[in-house]
């Protein structure tokens, strides 16, 4: 078996029918499945070209759509390089096959820099064939031609398309990817420009592309209902009154399948993603939605969760004063933390869990044919996922069917957010199908999706240090309270160790305790980052305050000298860009300037996923504590810029997303069941309370790195420590909206 | 069951039906129309907007025994092969990120400005709030409607 390091990347060069060129990247070897957050630094080749004789250029994008933009910032980066003409390219979404395109997944901001190398060798290639087929056809030497606006050009001002090369480039030899050279960034014509989403127009016909939509002859339609009370099982239903509603055709319990749960992202760890329920199948969508409106079912409760958020927070304060806890770091604080001539604060934090509330709810259409004696069974799936190919999985555990006849067809994603990594929906559609004659589609209800989401966990943390007479921070003690399932922390709870706060400072104390809970916990948006933010940043303003100090000023002495705490690793933090952006938004902010009355200014900083981003709030509190965030200034630092239109949509994005959670949102749950049933109880942010966002990259010379998720963590703390600039009140909790403050 | 007489898009349709079923899943399940989402199915989030008579209205909670008046949905809008003014905004400001709320944006905004040629910011958040960004587009949205309404008025068009 090879594995991911002697794994070989080759390029194969085809005819097409129409006698164009196709270059097609495969992987050799299988493929290793890896969890979320640990993509970074694989390189699969996503993709593949065509030339048609006519001169389009078709490129298949493999890595699953979900409103991030990369499908239409992955092709950009063959087109550089190639020497395309953007209006030539048409970009196509690929098939779920891993033997061909790899790991098709979108988590954890990796997929530019995960494919950025292998976009550009596909990219030079495909150059180098068509300028060597160009040579052939001129007889002249390569060196005097090049690649542009997809023509290769002589010196002499002579040209052929790339449409009229095409049918002759398949006959080229397929370059050594040592021999490739790759464009100078600064004769870039697409890369770095503003490019809009490939998908534009059909979005704005409301042409179907999400999973929701899909439609395949004889479909039934199902709904499915779940304990309320998490991992209650059922015994029995209203069986008759139920079949007998109008449209209904069949409604059946499904018991719980651990099996469905083995897949390989590991924080699933053997759950029981197929969750015993009650499913109905009919003959439209409102059909089963209504009857599962009128169902009654009788549950056995008894391993049913318990969990309840008002029980976790008594927990959590009372372990907050103990001195138990794993050790993350321990120097001495003791000392420092007491000394009376420096000044101290003991503050407790708190966060609460949200939701994914994907705009799109989950949802899955799955067609199962039996097996017969000479027929093993077979399967197909329309899923909308950000690991399309692990549905596979999912299919092979738990109904046995072999991954090489499951065919998976990814549709566009009404959001992921990092919910769509999970497929418990996937499983139920397949449970359902195998029960039914012919597709079927499951669709969920808002109040489905979040009563079962892998929610963003919550937490607490007590936070102690101490300031220096001459302001210095000289002692930080942080006991993180979080949550575990069976023992292990789940995704996002916890501290990774690797926190900005940790190693930096010189006397620093850190310990974790973590309560076990059954509430199921996922990843969502630049997960722990989210959080830890929100509490890091809010907690070092608390201290410039304290020692007197300006905040700015105070955050850039805490990075000290320039330097890259591991040097190449660019999932470490790099001081000297630290710098760059938390001063550059201090500058485009106009920090530090006199604010009118009821205004203020908060600044907060925060590295992960690679990315350097300082954000600048500007709040506006009135005496009813109504606020309004004016205007934020960001300043981002992740390399080179592929698509400027589209990073800046994922900076609007996550400002507003960052504002949305932490002014509105928080889930509970009471005894197992979760508290908010829709968006009635669990509102958005809706556009009147959209700031003004103002962006400035800083295009650094460092490698190209994602920027779905971390745009989002600084937001909290800069729109908290300005509520305090303008009101004198430090808020250590969310969502405001529990705080007494209202976003208007 | 009964037989409902529908004018949606300019063209006539005849659906049996429950009365109680909402107009939404008419239009998704039976007309075949996806354009319109579901998101909430409580009047939250907008996802579902369509047009009765020009008028944005939230189809999932309507039911279809009460619709009265030219349903238009997002597909209806382009007319005659051309663009609507607000779709051809949405593509020249690179507005959608997932896409989903967009038709029941789209329908708003072109519903507000039928009625508002030239709105304010303050009059599109008003006629935009109930619609859910979850992506959070919103300030896209609103540089769209203005450039929408500077070309409806070059163009000097009346209807929508
Ligand atoms: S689906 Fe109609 S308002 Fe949400
Ligand atoms: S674009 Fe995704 S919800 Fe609006």
């Amino acid at each position: 078996m090879n594995n991911v390091l002697t794994r070989r990347h080759f390029l194969k060069a085809s005819a097409l029918t129409s006698g164009g060129l196709m270059l097609e990247l495969t992987l050799s070897g299988p493929l290793l499945a890896e969890a979320l957050g640990t993509l970074v630094g694989s390189k699969e080749l996503n993709a593949w070209v065509q030339i048609s004789s006519s001169g389009q250029i078709t490129i298949y994008s493999s890595v699953p759509e979900m409103g991030q933009g990369i499908k239409t910032a992955l092709p950009m980066i063959i087109a550089e390089e190639m020497g395309a003409k953007w209006d030539d390219v048409k970009v196509l979404k690929s098939d779920v096959d891993s033997a061909r395109f790899g790991l098709q997944g979108a988590g954890g901001s990796t997929s530019i820099p995960r494919n950025f190398d292998s976009m550009r060798t596909m990219g030079a290639s495909a150059r180098e064939m068509l300028i060597g087929a160009a040579s052939e056809a001129l007889e002249v030497d390569r060196a005097e031609l090049e690649a542009k606006d997809s023509k290769v050009i002589h010196l002499s001002g002579e040209s052929l398309s790339f449409g009229a090369l095409a049918a002759l480039a398949v006959r080229q030899p397929i370059p050594d990817p040592a021999t490739l050279s790759f464009k100078d960034p600064k004769a870039y014509t697409i890369i770095g420009t503003s490019i809009a989403g490939v998908d534009n127009l059909g979005i704005v016909l409301g042409q179907s592309q999400f999973g929701i939509d899909v439609d395949v002859p004889n479909m039934r339609y199902a709904a499915y209902t779940r304990c309320p009370r998490l991992g209650g099982v059922p015994i029995s239903f209203n069986e008759q009154a139920i079949k007998a509603l109008p449209g209904v055709l069949d409604a059946f319990i499904l018991t719980p399948d651990a099996r469905a749960g083995q897949s390989s992202m590991s924080f699933l760890d053997g759950l029981a993603v197929l969750q015993g329920g009650v499913a109905i199948v009919g003959e439209d969508t409102w059909s089963v939605l209504n009857a599962k409106s009128n169902l009654k079912v009788v549950w056995d409760e008894s391993a049913a969760s318990t969990d309840s958020w008002s029980q976790m927070r008594r927990e959590a304060k009372n372990l907050a004063g103990t001195a138990g806890g794993q050790i993350k770091r321990d120097s001495p604080v003791e000392a420092a933390l007491n000394a009376p001539s420096n000044k101290a604060i003991d503050a407790f934090y708190e966060f609460p869990y949200v939701a994914h509330i994907c705009m799109e709810p989950m949802n899955c259409t799955v067609h199962y044919i039996a097996g017969t004696e000479s027929e093993a069974p077979r399967m197909e799936v329309w899923v909308p996922s950000q690991f399309p190919g692990q549905v596979k999985e999912v299919a092979k555990n738990l109904l046995g069917v072999d991954e090489e006849r499951v065919t998976v067809n990814m549709t566009r994603m009404g959001g992921g957010f990092g919910r769509r990594a999970v497929h418990d929906f996937a499983a139920e559609a397949m449970a359902i199908a195998a029960r039914t004659e012919g597709p079927v589609k499951l669709t969920w209800t808002r109040t489905d999706d979040i009563h079962q989401d892998f929610f963003r966990v919550g937490g607490f943390e007590n936070m102690k240090a101490a300031v220096s007479p001459e302001g210095k921070l000289v002692a930080w003690d942080q006991h993180y309270i979080g949550f575990a399932r069976n023992g292990k922390a789940v995704i996002g709870s916890g501290l990774r160790g690797n926190e900005f706060s940790m190693t930096a400072m010189p006397n620093a104390r850190v310990r974790q305790s973590l309560i076990d809970i059954k509430t199921h916990c996922g990843a969502w948006r630049a997960p722990g980052a989210n959080t830890n933010a929100f509490v890091e940043q809010s907690f070092l303003h608390e201290l410039s305050v304290l020692a007197g100090r300006d905040h700015a000023e105070f955050l850039i002495e805490l990075m000290g000298e320039r330097r890259w705490l591991s040097e190449g690793n660019i999932n470490a933090l790099n001081t000297g860009r630290a710098i760059d952006v938390i001063q550059l938004a201090a500058q485009k902010s106009g920090w530090g300037k006199a604010m009118p009355q009821g205004w203020g200014q908060g600044l907060a900083f925060y590295f992960c996923h690679a990315a350097h981003i300082a954000e600048v709030a500007d709040v506006y509190v009135d005496a009813d504590q109504n606020f309004k965030v004016g205007k934020v200034t960001v300043a981002v630092d992740v390399g080179p810029i592929i698509n400027l239109s589209g990073a800046l949509s994922q900076v609007q994005g996550s400002i507003v997303d960052g504002l949305s959670t932490m002014a509105l949102q928080q889930i509970t749950m009471t005894n197992g069941r979760i508290n908010q049933d829709n968006f009635d109880q669990y509102p958005v942010m809706r556009m009147g309370a959209t700031p003004e966002i103002d962006v400035h990259f800083i295009q650094s010379n460092h490698q190209s790195t994602g920027l779905g998720e971390p745009a989002l963590p600084p937001l909290a703390p800069a729109v908290t420590n300005a509520i305090f600039a303008a009101t004198g009140t430090r808020i250590r909790s969310m969502p405001l909206s529990q705080e007494g403050f209202k976003l208007v | 069951m009964q037989t409902y007489q529908l004018m949606v898009n300019g063209a006539p349709h005849a659906v049996t039906s429950e009365p109680d079923k909402p107009l939404l899943w008419v239009l998704r399940d039976h007309l075949k129309l996806k354009g319109a989402k579901y998101g909430c199915g409580i009047a939250q989030c907008g996802a579902c907007t369509v047009h009765i008579d020009g008028v944005a209205v939230q189809s999932c909670v309507l039911p279809i025994s009460r619709v009265s008046g030219r349903v238009t949905t997002i597909e209806g809008l382009a007319k005659n092969g051309l663009l609507h003014p607000v779709q051809s905004a949405w593509i020249e400001h690179d507005v959608p990120q997932c896409g989903y709320c967009q038709a029941g944006q789209i329908m708003s905004a072109a519903a507000m400005l039928a009625v508002n040629p030239a709105p304010t910011d303050v009059d599109i958040d008003t006629a935009m709030s109930g619609n859910y960004c979850r992506c959070g587009t919103y300030v896209r949205i609103r540089a769209a409607i203005h450039a929408a309404a500077e070309a409806r008025s070059v163009e000097g068009e009346a209807e929508v």
